[in-house]
């Protein structure tokens, strides 16, 4: 089966400051996978260069079988309607209420009756665990889990194939952070999707993810899944997850 | 992809008294649209008793497409009629059943709540004086933190203030000299065509020292500084109350009026004669070139005739304008830049504010002048 997702041989510099030296991964359709490493390892540049944000240098990302370093606007543009992403802080349009936020891409991108977009805004509202109040609210009066949960439904609302999450977790206290992940479970289960997520929390990375990659000094130290990155030798993997094996 | 491939498509058939409708290909988001309206009108239309939605073949299927067609359903059930959703595919009946299941008991549609004309008027009258009220506290507070900085030589922050006339006073000069010498030549040489009628040339130079010394080279530097630092006052506090530095500021005792309030309004004040000074010179300057080239009044019969015809008073009075619309430009940008609330757009609202009103504010200030020193006698 062709891989969703194909990163070959990828180097990324910013100015003098080398941050990826060729890394290789492959994410499979219907995976959860994730992106590991200390801070700064490159890990959300990855991410961003995957979702068109960033440039890299020399190498090939493939998304869905289109190339990003020859992709031109048209593809590009629906491309971008089959992932969804979510960002760390959620960042949500301050200027719109919950309501606006999820169903301002259906209202740029379709031509569903109100009737309809207010059935699929309550719908990823109430999957993503918020309640239907919380949608007349704007982002500066929601907590920061509601700010993550509300800019998940903004990331689904399309129905996407692939999501992108930056540290989803982060941030949240420990109950809504196991949630979430047994959210992001059932919606892989649910939806069909695949999924990449960049994190630091060792119980979600425990629980959801099928494979990973560590990033540690500008390369890929570990791919595979959980077992198998626990073979492999780092002194990252080795602090990183010396707590859970005592 | 296999989702932008063969839209879907709806066929209807009719047998009896049982409508069967069919639906294959692409049944998702992107290609709803026409499925929808198509599904609506028969909806409208329909008077049978029961209905069929059988889905066969489909090549995509997602919760937007489940929640139609839930909608559909309840929409004829509503009405008597029975409706039975086929499917075919299993994972895509999987998809529906789960769609159905954790799909909101409610919708919440924001509706736009009509206000009535009367309303609006008290809403918009109780926000301004809700405004009112908060000018006056921060005119309130800032005059508590005046007091109390100057009390003591060490509460003063040297540096900010420092830092604050290089940035919003001396990187202002060129703008501003251009500016007055522009307004000058202007002036100039519009008065140069009439005063020539008249043959009285010379009169040039006591109409532009009064005009520019007193009202023009005041109102020019006020208006740019407006433009360019009072914005500026709004959009950088505006950022900062938006990111929570202020409140940092607040909690490691860091008073923002002595910070960031004061040493703003103080290096403006500081600075704004000085900015008047170098207006007046160089509208001046202006208008001595174009004096010595339309009138033939050489610029050494310009600064003789200068000295003679033009009372210092207009310079001093000029000069001493500066520090009053100094303090109401700093004042007004900051207030706005206090006033900005959680979203990003009110940071534009505010910022465009501040220099409306802080330009407002400031020729006000000037006609209010101009009536007290003209009925003091100067």
């Amino acid at each position: 089966m062709k891989p969703i997702i194909n990163v070959k041989d990828l180097y990324t510099s910013f100015e003098e400051n080398q941050v990826h030296q060729g890394l290789n991964l492959h994410i499979n359709k219907g995976e959860i996978y994730g992106l590991l490493g200390p801070s700064g390892c490159g890990k959300s540049t990855l991410m961003r260069e995957m979702v068109m944000l960033e440039q890299y240098d020399s190498g090939s990302i493939d998304i869905l079988e289109y190339n990003l370093a020859r992709i031109n606007a048209k593809e590009a543009l629906a491309l971008r309607k089959e992932w969804g992403v979510l960002f760390q802080s959620g960042a949500l349009y301050s200027s719109l209420n919950v309501f606006q936020n999820i169903s301002v891409v259906l209202e740029e991108y379709t031509n569903l009756s109100p009737m309809l977009i207010a059935e699929i805004v309550a719908y990823k509202i109430n999957i993503v665990g918020l309640k239907q109040e919380d949608a007349l609210l704007y982002p500066s009066q929601l907590s920061g889990g509601m700010k993550k949960k509300a800019a998940l439904a903004r990331a689904l609302v399309m129905d996407p194939k692939l999501l992108f999450l930056d540290e989803p977790t982060s941030g949240l206290d420990p109950i809504s952070a196991r949630d979430f992940d047994q959210l992001i479970l059932s919606l892989r289960d649910m939806l069909g999707l695949s999924i990449v997520m960049v994190s630091h929390d060792l119980r979600s990375i425990y629980d959801t993810l099928d494979r990973m990659a560590i990033i540690d000094n500008k390369k890929i130290v570990a791919q595979g899944s959980l077992s198998q990155v626990k073979e492999s030798s780092s002194p990252f993997i080795e602090t990183f997850f010396k707590g859970e094996n005592e | 992809m296999s989702v932008l491939s063969s839209p879907a498509s709806l066929q209807i058939s009719l047998q009896d008294d049982c409508t069967t409708c069919h639906i294959q290909g692409a049944f998702s988001l992107h290609q709803l649209s026409t499925i929808e309206s198509q599904l609506r009108a028969l909806l409208s239309s329909s008077n049978t008793h029961s209905i069929t939605v059988s889905l066969t073949e489909l090549t995509a299927f997602d919760t937007a497409a489940a929640l139609l067609l839930i909608q559909i359903q309840e929409g004829f059930e509503s009405r008597d009629i029975v409706c039975q959703i086929d499917i075919e595919q299993e994972q895509y009946s999987g998809l529906f059943a789960q769609v159905l299941q954790s799909r909101s008991k409610e919708t919440l549609r924001p509706t736009a709540q009509k206000k009535s004309f009367l309303e609006c008027i008290g809403r918009n009258v109780a926000s301004k004086a809700d405004q009112i009220n908060s000018f006056f506290a921060f005119s309130g507070e800032l005059s508590f933190a005046l007091l109390s900085y100057i009390q003591n030589v060490k509460n003063i922050r040297f540096k900010e203030i420092l830092f604050e006339m290089n940035e919003s006073a001396i990187k202002a000069l060129g703008i501003i000299a251009l500016t007055t010498f522009l307004i000058g030549i202007v002036i100039a040489y519009q008065s140069s065509v009439q005063l020539k009628v008249y043959g009285a040339n010379i009169f040039i130079v006591d109409m532009l020292g009064i005009s520019i010394l007193r009202e023009l080279a005041p109102l020019i530097t006020a208006i740019v500084v407006a433009g360019r630092s009072g914005s500026a006052y709004a959009a950088q506090i505006g950022v900062m109350k938006l990111t929570e530095e202020l409140d940092a500021m607040r909690t490691m005792g860091f008073d923002p009026y002595r910070f960031l309030v004061l040493p703003r309004i103080i290096a403006l004040m500081i600075m704004m004669p000085i900015l008047i000074f170098f207006a007046d010179i160089m509208g001046v300057l202006g208008g001595i070139v174009v004096a010595s080239i339309e009138l033939d009044i050489t610029p050494s019969m310009f600064i003789e005739r200068f000295s003679s015809a033009v009372d210092i008073k207009h310079f001093y009075i000029g000069l001493f304008k500066g520090p009053f619309f100094a303090f109401l430009i700093g004042a007004i940008g900051i207030y706005r830049g206090l006033m900005v609330k959680n979203d990003t757009q009110s940071i534009g609202i505010n910022t465009t504010k501040s220099v409306v009103e802080a330009i407002f504010a400031v020729i006000m200030c000037d006609a209010l002048f101009s009536i007290i020193f003209t009925n003091l006698g100067y």
